[in-house]
């Protein structure tokens, strides 16, 4: 019973699919937040296992570019979440439908 | 045989720790689920050659991301219970599926039919963390400094706005405004 490139690739997949579950149910700004963190960890599964089995580091490379993103979107994110917190005492989704500031 | 073995009980754990993660109306049950989940990731990495990266997905996420987490998790009150608006979990389970499942043709389509060629091939005598860094600082130089730069200008937003009273530019103020701002706070 050989692990192959598939059996990641499809691990990959069901996670995707579970973080964008998560991404179009939660109302929570925080809890969604958690959800994009699934999908960029489940992309950089497959990444890494791509890059194993073709024996190129290009996947490991772009998995650390990847991180390096995830990390920065969190730092602005949660950044502007407290100003909105501050303002509106209130992180949910729906009760952000205006636009002026 | 230990291959399977861990790639099934890695795949089972983690998938389990994210439905959590995704579906529980406990902010501090998602953030604890999360975490184990990402830890767990990084066990494919090392079962997969990438000792690095499975490094760097510890220190980075389970060490700096979640940690900010928890540092919003502290400023929101979120010690209630999160409150979904969407109850049809059907429409939503369809979507993402279908959702997935046309990313994946859309972005698998193309490149199905050519055969793929490794642009850097691997070195069997040269361990995993000495590829990467002659890889990164040769070929991905330019990108590499490019996120360098990327990084601080989050730090920088991430500062201005969390931090208090950043609207005001002291070099900009006269000396006197400066009193009277000093003064305003004492009162």
């Amino acid at each position: 019973m050989e692990i192959t490139l598939n059996h990641y690739l499809v691990l990959a997949t069901i996670l995707f699919g579970i973080g964008l579950y998560g991404v179009m149910r939660r109302k929570n700004l925080l809890m969604l937040f958690f959800a994009t963190e699934i999908l960029l960890n489940s992309v950089n599964i497959g990444f890494a296992a791509i890059s194993h089995y073709y024996g190129d580091l290009t996947g490991q490379m772009f998995a650390f570019f990847v991180i390096a993103i995830a990390a920065s979107e969190v730092a602005v994110g949660l950044g502007l979440l407290i100003v909105w917190y501050k303002r509106h005492n209130s992180i949910d989704l729906d009760e952000m439908t205006m636009m002026r500031g | 045989m230990f291959e399977a073995v861990s790639f099934y009980l890695f795949a089972f754990l983690v998938i389990v720790s994210f439905w959590i993660a995704v579906t529980t109306s406990q902010a501090l049950y998602a953030l604890t689920a999360l975490a184990a989940g990402m830890i767990l990731i990084s066990g494919f990495y090392f079962t997969l050659g990438a000792d690095f990266l499975g490094a760097i997905q510890i220190i980075v996420y389970s060490g700096a991301v979640l940690a900010l987490y928890a540092f919003g998790m502290m400023f929101f009150d979120t010690t209630r219970n999160v409150k979904e608006k969407n109850p049809k979990r059907v429409i939503t389970g369809t979507l993402a599926l279908l959702a997935t499942l046309l990313t994946i043709v859309i972005v698998g389509a193309p490149i199905v039919s050519e055969n793929i060629v490794a642009f850097y091939p691997s070195v069997e005598s040269v361990g995993n963390t000495q590829e990467i860094g002659v890889v990164l600082f040769t070929k991905y130089l330019v990108p590499f400094e490019v996120a360098a730069v990327m990084l601080l200008v989050a730090m920088i937003a991430g500062i201005v706005l969390a931090g208090k009273k950043m609207d005001i530019s002291l070099t900009k103020l006269s000396d006197d405004e400066i009193e009277k701002q000093k003064a305003e706070e004492l009162i």
